[in-house]
Parts: structure tokens; C-alpha cells; sequence
């Protein structure tokens, strides 16, 4: 039962529409808050503004204080007066921080809407720290503004600069899963991979100095739909993407895992015995939630690229209708089979113009929107159900043992709303 | 450039959303790039309001910086006005847009929109949250108040007056403003327009009608009320009514300007906390350490109301509102300390930990600064998060609000008393030196632990210190303790057991004592006896 998803560069009858306009998104600065939890000896040094420390201490809650692996060098009035040497400035501000931290062994110099507008070179800078810091800390950098990335973008920007530093692999074929999973998950697959006789490595690795490494031999697994500009940087060092869908929910986890089986030549029968008691446990996790999500009608709202695998899970697995998929940014290839995937019409929304959306939403009155916390709380008000997204983001989800979990977060809020009296 | 792990402030647009976002019929349209929407969830998580702040953002991305993010904000702006229809706009720049130099007020202006269009120029790289709602709310009024005109006499009509200040994401905002109407109404005030919360653009030219304006928080309306003094020769109070004796002020003060008796409200003043605090169970409170650090307004309010309504000393001072630095740092000097004026929390938590205070009022941040030494703690001022917006009526101001005060600022302290007691039950076999205080939700940190609790093994090291503020003389070794000595210091009450093994250890330094005896700790005492 070697079975894995068709790979077709067809768009298989899915309406796909573009829209420009006003975007009720995050950017890239975000990621920080899952990245440096995954990564455990870097830091996150955001060169930016006021906003971009506030924007990160919102999203962070009340993480900001276990003594975080972020923070934001803030741009003020003397630096963009010239008063002051920005490089100048840089160098003094890393040379407290690292004074301060000297576990840091990984230094992310994380550029802003503000310091590319002004053209601040961070990657010469990240150069010229790097020399002076060696060996005790590397020091890379990568951009996560808002002009440049959407919200889980700047996962992609921050694997794509640590891409170039992997060490040269030996010409024996290995398998890369790339893409932060939480450290629950990240084992599982670990065993699983294992089981089935495949040698994987995950990247991002948990520390810095354990980074895996890619060559000619790499074949590559993205475990998340966001990273065009990691794979094109793997890519580049000669490694070569295995298509599959993601591996979300009971039938995308068996694809994603058949297709790197496929690529590494494993025994059918092996491949059948490795997942069978993964897939049986995550049917049985799923068929309770599958009675309260057949037929809702669902809507999303663009927000992290997980839209599209998301939709065609809550459609294949749990018999929901889309009515409308949203996301920031389609990646055509990486998303074939996902697309294949979902019924044919379903309307896809690349990019966003937040009022029409929210016209179209209302006026179909979903009994299930999928959106971001600035939307959540008016459309309940307005009498839909909402599932905020972000959560999607900071929750295991992959693989068999998520399964469950996954169709949880979806028919809560149903439930809740069901329960509530008052 | 600055290093910043936590900022008290947001940028200054942050501030306008907060005076736009409280408003009706009003709209903002933001010059800012693709994800600095995130401020939206602020009101709507935080404060959970219902609806969306009234902000279009121009969300403009790197493709469009090559062409014309001018004509994408037009666009937006007259998109705006085509939808919501608004009575009045404001539009304006984010750090970002204020460095591309497209100029809002001028393309704004250029589409003639049959309604004032406000431009606001909030420099993002100077200012913060406050000045940017203190400045908004200030440009709206003189955009919208009209022209001065006579105001007719009052012929017995009910003396009437404006409320400036309450705003969206205003801590007890909401609260406080019922609170403050009461009082007036009482007085025989007539409240003629209450701005920007539940204003609209039609209501702040209704502004110049009123007698007096009343400033409930000068950071954000003192500006605005000095615009009317001049315009309309309206007088402002701006007595912040935070505790019994301010309230008091307040009303004396409001009375007086409108020459009516402020007697029969005072009379009828209910307020509990008087009583409560004379009440003999609040005996234990009487001098208390305790260190304060907020916005202006409730640091000020909270000092007074520590020191003169539940007698507590006040032992630190501070806030991260420059603008009113002078203020904070005379009512500091009136307690015989030096105020803590920064807007960094490490700085803050420097002083907290110099100060060894037994109960912290401040912010969010002192909560956690608190939490991790293991001192009791309140929140009287924002940033704040999402359990300080309560569902029930939790006013500061007014009397009711001083009632709110005492229970806030007590109960923390109730609770240490309960911890007192559990320590010195400790040697019983129901308690253990490992359990954690109840009240400070998880076990301490190892710091917080190894400072107040006395160190399990090695018995003779000294405390450690938090790395952060290792200074050159603290690098000096300190005595070892004896083991008597370090029993007996376990017997005092945990939260002034830093402080006495702090003064202790200083003062076998300063006499470069090679033992810390039973002797030392007691000679230490009575050298540095409160």
C-alpha cells in the first residue's frame, strides 16, 4: 500500500483567483517566536523599530520573560540623522548582548521594514561579527520584514541563510526533513523514518553546532508548505526535493512518508507494517471529530500558506465544504498535490483585499471561519464561529499521533458554540 | 540604537489607533507596510472589543516600493471614505512609511473628501504610545472644536463639563469614567461630551458648549484641555481622583470652579477603604516597603495612596513617562528617594531588587520582575494584559475605585501574612521548606529561591547573585555563614529574609568579618534597623 499523492503540476479544476490589497497579516518577524524555541543556543537580534519590538512582545505574551533568545535593537532618531555610525551602533549593541549571553552560539541578525528601507547592509554586518566573534558564535542574518515576508515566510528567510553554512555531505544518500516541528513530533518521525531504514536528519537542528548536512546525495522532505526559498537554497547545494503533500492528518502523514519511502526504495510490505499501527490509531482519533465536521462549511482566511493542506484535510478526512481557501502565497510546485487534492472548484484566494474578503464571508455566512486574531473576536460577534489560526502554528499538528489533535482544534469552537446558554 | 527586550510603550500610531479606536464614526487610514496590522489584535484580544479597529493600513509590500506606494495610499483613503463613510478621518504614517516621505496629509488632501481629513505627524523614531495619543487627541480637537464663540450665561442652567482622557486600551478606562460621571452627576454637573471613548467627530464640536473640562488622564488630554483653555477659556481640573484623598480633591476642586457646595457629595462619600484601613487588622500594614512603577498618573496616584490611605512606606518611585519625569521625581523627593525614570525594565528591576520592597505596584512587567524574586505584587497601570480588562466593574478612580484600591493592594499582602504563618509552622511535619507560595503561581525561580529561602547545601556559600548585576564590589568574597547563624536567619519571615541576609553579608564585608555568626546577624540588625 505504497500509496502517495499523484504529483501534477495541473491545477486539477481548483479556482485559483489573485487579489491585491489591503492584508491582515503578520510578518516575518513572527516566526521568531517558534524558531528560537526550536533552535535552543541562538538568538534573534531584530534590528528595527518601536513597532517591531511591540509586534514581537504581542505575539510573544508572556514568554517575554523566560529569558527569551529575542530582542529588537531599536532605530532611533541619531541613528537615521547620521549622528550616530549604524555599524557602530550594531557592533556595540551585539557586543553587550553576547557580554550578557554567552551561551548564544547562533546569532540571527533579523532585518525590519525600517532597516530595509534604508538600505542597512545587516549582511555585511552579520560578515564583519561573524569574524570577530569567531569561533564562540556565528553570526547570519536574514530578513523578516513585512515589506518581504508574510508570517511564516520568516521561518523560510531564517532556514534559507542557515542553507549556505550546512556542511558538505558525503555523496551517501540521506534524507532531510526541512522545517521547525515541534520536538514531540520531530521524534516521532524520527522513529518512524528509522523504522522504515531511512537515514533522516531534520533541519532546523535543535542546537546550533549539530546542523545537518546536505550534498549531492540529499534528498529532501518539506514538512511545511512554506519554504520556496529554503528548498531553491538546498537546491542550489545539489540536493533534490521528494514531492508529497504535508503530512497533516491521518492520509497526508501516509503520503508524505510514502513518498520518501518511494524515493528511498522501501519494501511495500515494510512501509505497511512501519505505519499501520500510526494510521489505525489516527483513523480512530479522527472518526469522532468527523461526525461534527461532515458538511460545515468552511472558510479561510490567508494567513500562513498551511491553508490550502488544511482545507484539503478538513475536506478528504473530515467531509467538510470549503467555500472559500485563502492564502498569502500559492508556491504552484510545492503545492501540486495538495491542490490535486482538493475537490475540483474549490475557490482559491491568493493575496488578500481584507474588506471584499470579509464581504464574502459574511455573505456566506461559513459555519466555520478560519482567521487571524484581529478578525476572531468581530466575526464572533457577528454570530460566526472562528478558529484563530495562530494556534495552528504553536500546536503540534503533524503526523498520525496529531491526528486527533489537529480535528480538535477545528470542532471546538463548534462544540463550544453548541454548549454555551447564555 | 537601543537594545529592548520589552518596551512599555508602543510606537506613537499605536496611540492614535487608541484615541481612533475609542471613537465613533471616525476612521484612520495607516501608511504602513504589510504586518503592522498586528496592533489590531491588541484592542481586540486584549481589551476583546468587539469590533475591528477603525484602521485601513496601506499594507504595502517590497514590490511596491519600486513603484507608487503614494498612489496606494490615495487609494486606501478614498476606499476608506467610499466604505465606512465616516464623519472624519485621520491619516498618518508608521515608522516605515515615515522614512519612504510619501506625505499623508497632502494626498489625502488632494482627493477633496467632502469631510475633515486629519493629518498627523507622529515622529516614530522619537516618540511613544502616549505622546501619540496625546497628540492625536490634540489635533482632533483643534481640527474639530470649531471656533471660539460666547458661550451663553448660565441663567440657572445646570453647570456642564466635557471628560477628557478615557481612551481604548485604557486601564479601568471604562470603569472609571461610570465612576467620575457618578461623582459629576451628583455634584448637579450636566456631562456635555465625554472624548475620544464613545465620541464622534460631531460631539468634540459640541466640546466649546461645556463650562470646564475635567482631565481624567493627563497623558493623553492635558494637551487638548490646554487647547480649550486658551480657545474656549474653559478651565480643566485635572486632579486625578485615584484614592479617598484625591477623589476628594477632585470633587472640591470641580465644585469650586462651577461655585457649587462639594459638601453634601462628600457627606455621602461610601467609600470603605477609610474604616478598612483604620480597622485594626490593618495594623500589620503600617510601614510596609513598597516600590511603585507605572505611567505617571497611577504611579503618582498609587504613591499618595500608599503612603497616606493605607500607610505603607513608599521605597521606591518611578515611571516610563518622561514627559512627566519632573512630577514623579518631586513626589519622590517628598518620600526622601531618588524616582526611577527609564523605560528600560531591566533598569526597573535593578531598582526593585536595591529597594528589597515587601510589596510591588506596577505594571506587567514588575509582575513578572516580582513573581521571579518572590514579592507580592499588584498591577495599577498598563502595559497590561488580558485579565486586567475585567469582566466585573473594577474602577481606580472615585470611591468606589479607592475600595477597588484596598482590597488590590492588600490582598497580595494577606496572602505574605499566610505565607508568614506557614514558615513559622515550617518545622511541623505538615510543611516543608520546599513549598512553593501560593499565591505566586509556579515555584520560585532558582534565584528568587536560593535569596529568600536558605540554601539546602552547600550551607556555608553565599547567596548568589543574578549575573545582570554582578558589580565590581559585590566581587569582594563574602564571609561564609555559620550554621547557627544560617538557622537563625531562617526564622525570619521570608519576604525580608533577602533584604536581612543582604545587610548582613554587607556588614561582615564592610568589617571583613571571617565568619558570619549568630552575633553578626544581630549586630547587623540593629546597625541597619528600619
Amino acid at each position: 500500500m505504497n500509496a502517495h499523492a499523484p504529483v501534477s503540476s495541473g491545477e486539477c479544476g481548483v479556482a485559483v483567483r489573485a487579489e491585491h490589497g489591503q492584508r491582515a497579516v503578520f510578518c516575518g518577524l513572527t516566526g521568531i517566536v517558534w524558531l528560537h524555541r526550536k533552535i535552543q543556543d541562538a538568538f534573534f537580534l531584530v534590528v528595527g523599530s518601536r513597532t517591531c519590538a511591540h509586534l514581537i512582545q504581542s505575539a510573544a505574551g508572556v514568554m517575554i520573560f523566560a529569558e527569551p533568545r529575542f530582542a529588537t535593537a531599536i532605530i532611533d532618531e541619531r541613528d537615521l540623522a547620521g549622528l550616530a555610525d549604524m555599524n557602530e551602533e550594531l557592533d556595540r549593541v551585539v557586543t553587550r548582548l553576547i557580554e550578557r549571553r554567552p551561551d548564544i552560539r547562533l546569532l540571527f541578525l533579523v532585518g525590519s521594514c525600517p532597516s530595509e528601507v534604508i538600505k542597512l547592509d545587516l549582511s555585511r554586518a552579520a560578515l564583519r561579527l561573524s569574524q570577530r566573534l569567531a569561533p564562540g558564535v556565528r553570526v547570519l542574518n536574514y530578513s523578516g520584514s513585512g515589506i518581504e515576508t508574510t508570517f511564516t515566510q520568516g521561518e523560510d528567510a531564517c532556514l534559507a541563510s542557515l542553507v549556505p553554512e550546512l556542511p558538505e555531505a558525503a555523496a551517501t544518500e540521506e534524507l532531510l526533513v526541512v522545517g521547525a516541528l515541534a520536538d514531540v513530533v520531530e521524534d516521532q518521525f524520527s522513529r518512524l523514518f528509522s523504522d522504515l531504514g531511512i537515514a533522516a536528519r531534520f533541519l532546523p537542528a535543535r542546537r546550533a553546532g549539530q546542523m545537518p548536512a546536505v550534498g549531492r546525495g540529499t534528498r529532501f522532505l518539506l514538512a511545511q508548505p512554506f519554504l520556496a526559498d529554503t528548498a531553491r537554497a538546498l537546491e542550489e547545494r545539489g540536493a533534490r526535493r521528494i514531492a508529497a503533500p504535508f503530512p497533516l492528518g491521518a492520509e497526508g502523514t501516509t503520503a508524505w512518508l510514502g513518498a520518501a519511502s518511494e524515493a528511498f526504495g522501501v519494501d511495500p510490505g515494510r512501509f505497511e507494517a512501519v505505519t499501520a499501527p500510526g494510521l489505525r490509531r489516527a483513523r480512530q482519533a479522527l472518526a469522532a471529530h468527523a461526525e461534527q465536521l461532515a458538511g460545515k462549511r468552511v472558510f479561510f482566511f490567508p494567513d500562513s500558506q498551511l491553508e490550502v493542506p488544511l482545507a484539503r484535510f478538513l475536506s478528504r478526512e473530515m467531509g467538510a465544504e470549503l467555500i472559500e481557501v485563502g492564502t498569502p502565497y500559492l508556491h504552484r510546485s510545492h503545492l501540486a498535490a495538495e491542490i490535486e487534492w482538493l475537490p475540483a472548484g474549490t475557490p482559491v484566494v491568493e493575496g488578500q483585499s481584507l474588506d471584499d474578503g470579509l464581504d464574502r464571508c459574511r455573505a456566506a455566512r461559513p459555519d466555520l471561519t478560519v482567521c487571524g486574531l484581529g478578525l476572531a473576536n468581530p466575526l464572533e460577534a457577528e454570530g460566526l464561529t472562528t478558529k484563530w489560526s495562530i494556534e495552528l502554528l504553536f500546536t503540534p499538528i503533524q503526523g498520525y499521533e496529531q491526528a486527533g489533535d489537529l480535528a480538535e482544534l477545528f470542532t471546538r469552537p463548534l462544540l463550544r458554540r453548541a454548549r454555551l446558554e447564555v | 540604537m537601543q537594545l529592548t527586550v520589552w518596551t512599555y510603550e508602543g510606537p506613537p500610531h499605536i496611540g492614535a489607533m487608541r484615541v481612533a479606536t475609542a471613537m465613533e464614526e471616525l476612521h484612520y487610514v495607516l501608511h504602513a507596510p504589510q504586518g503592522d496590522t498586528y496592533a489590531d489584535l491588541l484592542f481586540t484580544m486584549i481589551e476583546r472589543r468587539a469590533k475591528r479597529p477603525p484602521v485601513t493600513y496601506t499594507t504595502f509590500q517590497a514590490q511596491d516600493l519600486g513603484r507608487d506606494t503614494a498612489a496606494i495610499f490615495k487609494d486606501a483613503v478614498a476606499a476608506a471614505y467610499a466604505r465606512f463613510r465616516p464623519q472624519a478621518m485621520i491619516v498618518g504614517a508608521s515608522c516605515t512609511a515615515e522614512l519612504i516621505q510619501d506625505d499623508p496629509g497632502g494626498l489625502a488632501k488632494a482627493l477633496d473628501l467632502p469631510i475633515p481629513v486629519i493629518p498627523l505627524e507622529l515622529p516614530a523614531y522619537q516618540k511613544k504610545e502616549n505622546w501619540g495619543a496625546s497628540e492625536t487627541f490634540y489635533r482632533l480637537v483643534r481640527a474639530l472644536a470649531g471656533a471660539p464663540s460666547e458661550r451663553d450665561a448660565r441663567n440657572g442652567r445646570r453647570p456642564s463639563c466635557n471628560i477628557l482622557g478615557p481612551t481604548a486600551l485604557g486601564f479601568r478606562n471604562r470603569d472609571d469614567l461610570i465612576e467620575v460621571k457618578t461623582i459629576l452627576e451628583r455634584l448637579g454637573f450636566a456631562v456635555n461630551v465625554v472624548a475620544p471613548l464613545g465620541a464622534t467627530p460631531a460631539d468634540l464640536g459640541r466640546l466649546g458648549e461645556a463650562d470646564f473640562n475635567v482631565v481624567l488622564y493627563p497623558e493623553v488630554a492635558r494637551s487638548a484641555a490646554q487647547y480649550l483653555e486658551k480657545t474656549f477659556r474653559q478651565p480643566f481640573v485635572d486632579v486625578v481622583p485615584i484614592g479617598v484623598g484625591a477623589t476628594t480633591r477632585f470633587v472640591e476642586a470641580v465644585a469650586t470652579l462651577a461655585g457649587v457646595d462639594p459638601a453634601p457629595v462628600l457627606a455621602d462619600a461610601s467609600s470603605r477603604l477609610p474604616w478598612y484601613s483604620r480597622s485594626v487588622d490593618s495594623t500589620y500594614l503600617t510601614g510596609k516597603r513598597v516600590f511603585v512603577f507605572g505611567d505617571a498618573t497611577h504611579a503618582l496616584a498609587l504613591a499618595r495612596v500608599a503612603a497616606h490611605e493605607l500607610g505603607f512606606k513608599l521605597v521606591g518611585l518611578g515611571t516610563y513617562s518622561r514627559e512627566f519625569a519632573r512630577e514623579v521625581r518631586a513626589e519622590a523627593a517628598l518620600h526622601g528617594i531618588e524616582a526611577t525614570i527609564t523605560d528600560d525594565y531591566l533598569d526597573v528591576e535593578a531598582a526593585i531588587q536595591a529597594a528589597a520592597p515587601e510589596l510591588v505596584l506596577g505594571t506587567q512587567m514588575e509582575r513578572h520582575v516580582a513573581k521571579r524574586i518572590g514579592i507580592p505584587c499588584a498591577v495599577i497601570s498598563a502595559p497590561i494584559h488580558v485579565q486586567d480588562f475585567p469582566a466585573r466593574h473594577s474602577p481606580q478612580m472615585g470611591f468606589e475605585g479607592a475600595n477597588v484600591l484596598f482590597d488590590t493592594l492588600v490582598h497580595p499582602l494577606m496572602m505574605g501574612l499566610e505565607e508568614h504563618l506557614l514558615g513559622m509552622f515550617r518545622e511541623d511535619p505538615e510543611f516543608h521548606d520546599g513549598a512553593a507560595p501560593s499565591h505566586l503561581g509556579h515555584a520560585p525561580s532558582r534565584i528568587a529561591d536560593a535569596v529568600e529561602r536558605a540554601p539546602k547545601t552547600p550551607l556555608l556559600a553565599s547567596a548568589p547573585v543574578p549575573s545582570l548585576h554582578v558589580h565590581g564590589a559585590d566581587a569582594v568574597r563574602t564571609a561564609p555563614w555559620a550554621p547557627d547563624a544560617e538557622k537563625e536567619l531562617k526564622k525570619i519571615p521570608f519576604f525580608v529574609r533577602g533584604k536581612a541576609r543582604a545587610n548582613t553579608e554587607r556588614f561582615a564585608r564592610e568589617r571583613q568579618l571571617p565568619l558570619i555568626t549568630l552575633e553578626t546577624l544581630y549586630d547587623a540588625k540593629a546597625h541597619f534597623g528600619r
